[in-house]
């Protein structure tokens, strides 16, 4: 019996690791902006082209950043949920539209409601490509100190923001005199 | 009417094997130490989007954005690693298909060369066994050994 002890541990072992492994999603890209930084940027707003709106106008408070855009059917999908949690948090949203048309996502906005503070227009992507975005919807949250807290990956919802964005708020709060 | 299936699907399997590499292939380098070193780069970098394909080979916009990127720093004169460095601040070690070898990725590296290494000790240790037993014998328990 002594004798088959190595081959069925090492298949129970390695069951283990297939089981492990089959329950973490292959998809998600842990982000290496967290604890940094925010990566700064300056672009026009969508509600009026003329002016712009930066990381230095909105530093100073903790704040979330959501990428979308019209053609992420996510980003639909997880509207009513920002809506309803722009309501109730203090917290401002801002909005990175993320290779929009502007009309489209102006209308988006008429249509669904605006749950931003304020949306900016990243027409050629390369703020998203600072921010390390690979898919749409991407929530972020950042501190007073515009250190990055947090990343969200997939459609928000007001679950995800009570378990995940809350605790943090509240420790980076606690945290500053 | 079987004929016209043949040549429909002639065109299938031709017509699109035509475009195979086309993705925005860009023809106007001037230094050809750089357009060696985008190919190269375009070649090794992972495709957030559609995680198994290389950004030369994708048609996802960001895997666009991405080579946008990288010929821009390339015609700035950015060195290999510079570039590396710009896409591993943004995205981690997963969008390098030969992640640099770190303390988090040393097991990664190192795994092919230590499952050689214990296999072959099973091995030498089995045929060790084996080389007592006599010839004919289907017992590989040699007598003096109790494991």
């Amino acid at each position: 019996m002594l004798r088959f002890s190595f081959p069925i541990l090492a298949f129970v072992a390695l069951l283990g690791v297939f089981l492990i492994g089959l329950q973490r999603d292959p998809t998600y890209v842990p982000s290496p902006l967290i604890g940094k930084p925010a990566p700064v940027f300056n672009l026009p707003l969508l509600s009026d082209e003329t002016r712009s709106l930066g990381t230095a106008d909105i530093q100073g408070k903790i704040y979330a950043l959501n990428v979308w855009a019209t053609w992420c059917p996510g980003c639909r999908q997880e509207h009513q949920a920002l809506m309803d949690i722009a309501a109730r948090t203090d917290i401002p949203i801002y909005g990175l539209n993320w290779k929009d048309d502007p009309d489209a996502a102006r209308r988006w906005l008429v249509q669904l409601g605006d749950p931003y503070a304020a949306t900016v227009m990243d027409l050629d992507g390369r703020v998203a490509i600072d921010w390390g975005v690979y898919g749409a919807p991407e929530t972020f949250l950042i501190d007073a100190e515009g250190i990055v807290l947090h990343k969200h990956i997939a459609p928000i919802t007001m679950e995800i923001w009570t378990t995940d964005f809350v605790p943090k708020i509240i420790a980076a709060r606690a945290s500053r005199p | 009417m079987n004929r016209r299936l043949l040549l429909l699907l002639f065109l299938l399997v031709f017509g699109s094997a035509t475009n195979v590499g086309a993705i925005d292939t860009v023809s106007d380098w001037e230094d050809p130490g750089q357009r060696e070193l985008y190919e190269q780069l375009i070649h090794e970098v992972r495709c957030l989007v559609c995680q198994n394909q290389v950004i030369a080979d994708s048609n996802a916009p960001l895997a666009a954005d991405l080579r946008r990127e990288i010929r821009e720093m390339v015609l700035a004169g950015k060195t290999e690693s510079e570039i590396e460095d710009f896409l591993l601040e943004r995205y981690g070690d997963f969008v390098l298909y030969r992640p640099r070898f770190k303390p988090e990725t040393a097991l990664l590296w190192l795994a092919p060369g230590l499952l050689l290494l214990a296999g072959g000790i099973v091995l030498w240790r089995t045929l060790r066994r084996r080389a007592v037993l006599p010839i004919g014998s289907d017992d590989d328990e040699p007598m003096n050994e109790s494991s």
